[in-house]
């Protein structure tokens, strides 16, 4: 979390960090940010990020702890909405839609681009209602048999269907913290949103339910534009397309996966990821 | 130009080691093979047995040391997962050392050819062509690890650029030994001999240009091999 406490800038003014290196456009864009600046209160968080969410590609957002990441992935689908002192600036859009028009529902827009957080938290339902909630209050479904099918192929595609399907009705709580993820990711997707953010989604488990977690990412990406916030840089390496590296609020470098891990053209960049100070 | 890896950057002190310590391993190697083409190369000249064999018995030394920097790459990779510059000096370490092997192995060619030539009673001092050959590919070979140490992509460039000097050089050796042959046959055998030599040596030059390779792809992230000189001064000066 961002240390609210601190007086000083988040964004660093000693580095030359005046522009991005490497490619912000997509071809083919799903999500285009442009000049977002977000402060809480007085104090920037983000300072002047442009990027796109190139379609049906998984983009990792990476970087040192405090660096913006996160807050800048919860700007997309307006979780900062939620912090009262959060103020967000800049261009905005899912396709070409502004999604932070005044006109614009956040609840519909979350319907769009969902979340998985770092720990899985699934409600104290069943396993069932888990996946089934969102679907029943957005009114995708008109019946049972469509609920249950709904229910069925979220299930499938989130990879936990042939792990649970003989006890649908168990809490969705007493499910190991893998299949628990796998079943948040489920609940995801069970409203078919176009983007899915994923905030640290394998931090919290282990390596076999991460290889899993990540098999699934590399699947959902047929058919959603996935945006990742990742500490594991290896983890980074493996699921994503386009790898953005972000300090002190800042974009410092976008570009493909494998050139940013092979040769990071900013020197930031390559201190983080090969584990030196600067 | 030189430039500087930062390998002593890492916040793991333990991983600046170890990364030190097989870089430090890659030029002890090349040290060895470039001793022992020297040796190789004087043995052959000077008609010297003894040497001869050292140069030999050497090549037990370069494989020992080439297994040895292979296995501690292997750790590092699999424990450090190392990416971008990390990455690409394990990469160039591995390749590199497998053409510094070979370097060592067309060394001790020239060695156990002095020795051949010494039973059959001839000396190589007679192909002074040899001279030439031997002493421009052995320069070569010094001038590639001094850039090797220093990261110096610009004499590397330079280095694969003369390559063709040494393939030139070769085919002229090649051309008067046959004339050598043709005049007298008696001297076909150690006539092949010297053509095996010269072929060692340039050989040793195809591996030297190898590792020059290397050093602009660990400097610049890009692999230039298969590519044009007018490619790699690109590469090297963007």
């Amino acid at each position: 979390m961002i240390d609210l406490s601190s007086s000083e800038s988040l964004v660093s003014d000693d580095i030359d960090l005046s522009k991005t290196v490497g490619e912000i456009y997509a071809d083919d864009a799903k999500m285009s940010m442009r000049n977002v600046n977000v402060f809480y209160d007085e104090k920037q968080a983000i300072d002047n990020v442009s990027l796109d969410l190139a379609r049906n590609q998984v983009t990792a957002l990476i970087g040192p702890s405090g660096c913006g990441k996160s807050t800048f992935l919860r700007c997309l689908n307006r979780m900062n909405d939620t912090i009262p002192i959060c103020r967000v600036e800049g261009d905005l859009r899912l396709e070409d839609e502004d999604i932070y028009a005044k006109k614009l529902d956040p609840v519909l827009l979350r319907a769009r681009v969902g979340m998985v957080f770092q720990k899985p938290n699934p409600f104290p339902k069943s396993i069932y209602d888990n996946v089934a909630y969102g679907p029943k209050i957005h009114g995708l479904a008109t019946n049972k048999a469509e609920l249950d099918e709904i229910v069925v192929s979220s299930l499938q595609r989130a990879g936990l269907f042939n792990e649970v399907k003989d006890r649908l009705d168990a809490p969705g709580t007493g499910l190991s913290g893998g299949q628990q993820q796998r079943l948040c990711i489920a609940r995801t997707i069970a409203v078919s949103p176009e983007v899915i953010l994923m905030d640290e989604p394998a931090s919290a488990l282990d390596p076999i339910a991460t290889a899993v977690i990540e098999e699934l990412i590399d699947e959902l990406r047929e058919k959603y534009t996935i945006a990742i916030v990742t500490h594991s840089m290896q983890q980074a390496a493996r699921v994503s397309q386009t790898t953005a590296y972000f300090h002190m609020g800042k974009l410092v470098e976008m570009g493909k996966t494998e050139q940013i891990f092979t040769n990071p053209v900013h020197e930031l960049t390559e201190n983080y990821i090969t584990g030196r100070f600067g | 130009m030189e430039n500087d890896l930062n390998l002593s950057h890492h916040i793991s002190k333990r991983f600046n080691e170890e990364l030190e310590e097989v870089r430090n391993q890659v030029l002890k190697m090349g040290g060895v093979v470039e001793q022992q083409v020297r040796e190789g190369l004087k043995s052959l000249l000077d008609a010297d047995q003894g040497l001869a064999q050292r140069v030999v018995d050497t090549d037990i030394e370069v494989n020992t040391l080439e297994v040895e920097i292979d296995e501690n790459c292997t750790k590092i990779l699999a424990r450090r997962q190392p990416a971008a510059s990390d990455l690409r000096l394990m990469i160039s370490i591995i390749k590199t050392i497998t053409d510094l092997e070979r370097i060592g192995d067309e060394a001790a060619k020239l060695g156990k050819n002095a020795l051949k030539l010494h039973d059959d009673g001839k000396i190589a001092r007679q192909f002074i062509e040899l001279r030439h050959l031997g002493e421009h590919v052995s320069a070569t070979l010094n001038k590639a690890l001094t850039a090797y140490a220093r990261l110096d992509v610009n004499e590397a460039l330079e280095i694969i650029q003369n390559d063709r000097f040494i393939d030139e050089e070769f085919d002229n050796i090649s051309r008067l030994l046959i004339t050598k042959m043709m005049e007298d046959p008696r001297e076909i055998k150690s006539a092949l001999r010297i053509s095996w030599c010269a072929r060692a040596l340039e050989r040793i030059g195809d591996h030297t240009k190898n590792i020059c390779e290397y050093i602009v792809y660990l400097v610049k992230g890009k692999d230039v091999r298969h590519t044009s000189i007018e490619e790699i001064k690109q590469t090297i000066t963007e």
